[in-house]
């Protein structure tokens, strides 16, 4: 029964394709999930060589200032206890490229929770007891995390994550904003967000003759083993980094993260092997977060919902250690055609833990407020918002002016709108209940850019027939393995069952992190190139193969240098129905549907997976997912699984996910613009957007939560 | 490089002390005595000392299901449980739902239904589970079972009542939808109890 319950791709109205760019496109099982259901699936912290020594991180107690002094005799006189590593005695490091990594080097604390000493112990519980032993003396200094609109040290910076532009315009927006026959001007808020992926970041370190081995949960073992061996002053042959199997990521593994330096640096100073898995409830401050937006959209138009001015304007916050700077506003650079545009961020840099890339950055809290704004100027012209957007299609990309390589968004809205059932549909709001709750559909557009990073890989044929391809991807859940083995079976022109593949370790050829969604696109490109090569070796082969067989490397570093002359991006629509129960003020989902045009999608039952749940994670930012920066004690407040709330099997109804399979040739080789983020985007606004048609009321602020909900619903009820 | 300390207690002391204890854990049908930390975690004597690290720790803290295993056949963070308090139990973990190379009809339907993704959750969706179809043959309501059902009756499992009784594991991949199928067809095709896979 592993036949797929829906079909695998439908081809939209204007979708016609002849051939597929490549013979990949069948429902092809996971390769590793037998490991995975049977528990034999090692990751990071499941090999504990002989002798293994465990560490635990003491993190700061105070928001900002140095640390004046360490008292480790009471932890060190506790049974087991190895070492406490400080500052004072860790071993030196190099300059890091990411400045969050100058771990243990310096008295100085930027934020709470960043490590200023790690605990080394025979036993894990021993770590644990010697850490909570380390007292800590502290020159506080004054502190503020607190974003606000007016903040007086907000700056525009140069450039925001993505290398895109902080400002962009093009017209005269206030003019055509003050001449808009129909104007709204609404600001919305997007928490700080925590990834927290399943497997805590983990690594486990050794030494051995000087070669330095971390098997660390990561989203990029190349990265990783690049950034060890600079910060140790080896050379990169010196460092071997293995994420075999990873526990998720969704960003805040896409970086070289504490746990594997700490482990390397624990393991020099011991001897000993050093395994370091960090305490759920330390990762929100070490480990990256989607930083709070305040978002200004300022939307002018006809009465015909023809949009002339369009403003999207970004406040963000950044650590003191690092600018990261969410570019929330750059979606509103390619969605619609306003002829008059303003975009811009601006950021301020606070005592907070530094944030990071969580799915979709930029995209998915950019596109709530803008896919919000666009609902309530549906509403306001009482035009349905399918029809309004489909009124505001660009010929091109409106920023750039340059022609979409493919674009099939007002596809995905009628597409969507038809298997849904989106029409008819009553615009008044509150007017609909079901067994008492009131009912409400919303829909909302998504899209993420197509980003590709050069790779290497290596294909070999054996001389028995079989086939092996070597590629530093990484597995994050995404089905790296099975689609990578898809793309090689059909560049040789062979069955998927000859072909072994090997990902997972910095000892194979380079490749660039499993982020940006574009994990499939550079690492396949690579490894169609050198599996092309190797069957047109083989093609030419006079007589059998030499003992050794055949190799043939592919570097695509060149062809991905080559700007495109193509504005490439994935879109979406989304689809959403909640129930309001008027009493409690509870927002449920009863149903989300979601249509994608991705290019060409190679695996249609690990992508269903895929935008399932980029859905679901949209499904918790919308109603249950929320952090919060406590002003006085200056870390994030819900900082472990009971206090953030992601999205448990009762959130979470029947969830559709379907595509229309785009012929883009303007790509890479496979045809595919990536698939992992763009289910998250506008799932958000779907949901904010149907509770509105629910209740008539306008949330702005996420999560919609029965607080925010019911001062509003006494009316109702 | 600074110059190290020795590793203090290479050589571990196996007898009972004030801090340890010796016991007997019997995990997927293999007595296994042990001298544990009496701070030890089921879950951490299981990853840490007899190498079955199919139970995956989450959270620790008993606040997301990844170290879900059964204890005499019901289901249980192993991450709360001290091992000296489990003296002589039946534990089994997600290692021991296998009968050699055939799988747990669970098993099977995860990897048909693709009721997964980075695998990190599954072992404890699975010994979960395992749980809830003992759980609703023997009669356990959830707070979604009518108030008219009769007591101690086997609960018929709906996907609503499925999606509840899930809900501990927490999946940030968000295979729930499929994870629900998966164990709609186990409902559907018969399966053994948990009573029988801790036996
Ligand atoms: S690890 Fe036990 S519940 Fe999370
Ligand atoms: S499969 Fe990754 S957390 Fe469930």
């Amino acid at each position: 029964m592993s036949q797929d319950p829906l079909p695998s791709a439908n081809p939209g109205p204007t979708a016609t394709r002849s051939a597929p760019a490549s013979p990949a496109g069948a429902s092809v099982a996971r390769r590793e999930g037998r490991e995975k259901v049977t528990g034999t699936a090692r990751y990071a912290a499941e090999h504990t060589p002989p002798g293994c020594a465990y560490a635990w991180p003491v993190p700061a107690t105070i928001c900002r200032g140095r640390v004046l002094a360490f008292d480790t005799r009471a932890a060190l006189a506790l049974p087991g206890a190895c070492t406490v590593l400080t500052h004072e005695n860790a071993p030196c490091l190099a300059p890091p490229d990411d400045p969050a990594l100058e771990l243990l080097q310096n008295d100085r604390v930027p934020h709470h929770g960043w490590y200023v000493a790690l605990a080394v112990a025979d036993t894990l519980e021993a770590a644990r007891a010697v850490a909570a032993a380390v007292r800590v003396t502290y020159e506080t200094e004054t502190h503020d995390v607190r974003l606000t609109a007016g903040h007086p040290h907000l700056y525009t910076p140069e450039s925001v994550n993505g290398g895109y532009p902080a400002i962009s315009e093009r017209g005269d927006f206030e003019g055509a904003f003050a001449a808009a026959p129909a104007t709204l001007d609404a600001t919305y808020a997007v928490p700080p967000l925590h990834n927290h992926p399943m497997e805590p970041h983990a690594a486990t370190a050794r030494w051995k003759d000087g070669h330095l081995t971390v098997h660390d949960s990561s989203q990029g073992a190349t990265l990783v083993r690049d950034e060890l061996a600079a910060l140790f002053g080896l050379g990169k042959d010196e460092v071997t980094v293995v994420s075999e199997h990873v526990g998720g990521g969704f960003g805040c593994k896409g970086t070289p993260r504490p746990q594997a330096v700490l482990a390397a640096m624990a393991a020099r100073y011991t001897g000993r092997p050093v395994k370091l898995a960090l305490p759920r409830r330390q990762l929100a401050a070490v480990v990256g977060h989607r930083a709070p937006t305040l978002q200004r959209v300022r939307l002018g138009a006809t009465h015909d919902g023809v949009l002339t001015a369009l403003a999207h304007e970004v406040a963000t916050h950044t650590s003191t250690v690092k600018e990261f700077v969410e570019q929330a506003a750059v979606p509103a650079r390619v969605m619609y055609a306003a002829p008059h545009s303003r975009t811009g961020h601006r950021v301020v840099a606070l005592d907070v833990p530094s944030p990071s890339w969580m799915r979709a950055p930029g995209e998915a809290p950019g596109m709530f407020a803008l896919e919000s704004a666009v609902d309530e100027l549906a509403v306001l012209l009482d035009i349905d918002p399918i029809d309004l957007r489909v009124r505001n299609e660009p010929g091109t990309e409106p920023d750039s002016g340059r022609p979409f390589s493919s674009r099939h968004l007002v596809d995905c809205l009628q597409d969507g709108a038809r298997r849904f059932g989106w029409l008819p549909r009553d615009p008044r709001p509150a007017v609909r209940r079901a067994g008492g709750l009131l009912v409400g559909t919303g829909v909302a557009a998504a899209t993420y850019p197509v980003y590709l990073g050069g790779s290497d890989a290596e294909a070999h044929a054996d001389a028995d027939g079989g086939y092996r391809v070597r590629v530093n991807a990484t597995d994050i859940g995404t089905g790296a393995r099975t689609v990578l083995t898809q793309i090689a079976a059909a560049a040789l022109g062979v069955p998927e069952s000859r072909i072994r593949i090997e990902i997972g370790s910095s000892d194979l050829p380079d490749a660039p992190v499993a982020g940006g969604s574009a994990g499939t696109g550079s690492w396949g490109w690579a490894v169609h190139k050198a599996c092309t090569a190797l069957a047109g070796r083989l093609r030419d082969l006079d007589g059998p193969l030499p003992a050794d067989g055949v190799t043939e490397t592919a570097d695509t570093r060149q062809e991905n240098a080559e700007p495109s002359p193509y504005a490439r991006h994935a879109f979406g629509a989304h689809f959403a129905e909640v129930r309001v129960d008027t009493v409690t003020g509870t927002v449920r989902v009863h149903r989300l549907l979601g249509v994608f045009a991705a290019g060409h999608i190679l695996n249609p039952r690990t992508a269903r997976s895929q935008f399932i749940g980029g859905m679901t994670m949209g499904l918790g930012m919308a109603l249950t997912e929320g952090s919060t920066l406590d002003p006085a004690f200056g870390d994030f407040t819900p900082n472990d699984l009971a206090g953030y709330h992601v999205p448990v099997c009762a959130d979470v109804p029947a969830i559709e996910a379907y595509w229309i399979d785009e012929d883009d040739p303007h790509l890479n080789p496979m045809g595919t613009k990536g698939i992992g983020e763009i289910g998250i985007v506008g799932t958000a606004a779907a949901i904010a957007n149907a509770v509105r048609h629910a209740t008539g009321v306008r949330l702005r602020d996420l999560p919609l939560t029965p607080d925010k909900l019911l001062p509003h619903l006494a009316r109702l009820s | 490089m600074e110059s190290s300390p020795q590793p203090a207690a290479a050589a571990r002391t196996t007898a009972a002390t004030a801090e340890r204890s010796d016991m007997v854990l019997h995990v997927n049908g293999v007595p296994y005595p042990l001298t544990l930390d009496h701070r030890t975690t089921v879950l951490d004597a299981l990853r840490e000392h007899l190498d079955l690290t199919g139970a995956k720790k989450g959270c620790d803290h008993g606040q997301c299901g990844a170290c879900t295993v059964l204890v005499d056949g019901r289901r249980a963070n192993s991450c709360l449980l001290l091992a000296v308090a489990q003296n002589g139990r039946r534990i089994t973990t997600v290692e021991g739902l296998a009968e050699g190379d055939r799988l747990h009809p669970l098993q099977e339907a995860f990897l048909d239904r693709d009721a997964f993704q980075c695998g990190y959750c599954t072992p404890g969706q699975l010994c979960s589970a395992v749980g809830l179809l003992a759980e609703a043959a023997d009669g356990f309501p959830s707070s979604v079972t009518p108030d008219t059902a009769a007591p101690g009756a086997p609960v018929p499992l709906t996907a609503d009542e499925i999606r509840e009784r899930m809900s501990g594991n927490l999946c940030r991949c968000g295979a729930y939808p499929r994870i629900v199928d998966a164990v709609g067809d186990v409902r559907d095709g018969g399966i053994r109890t948990g009573q029988d896979v801790a036996s």
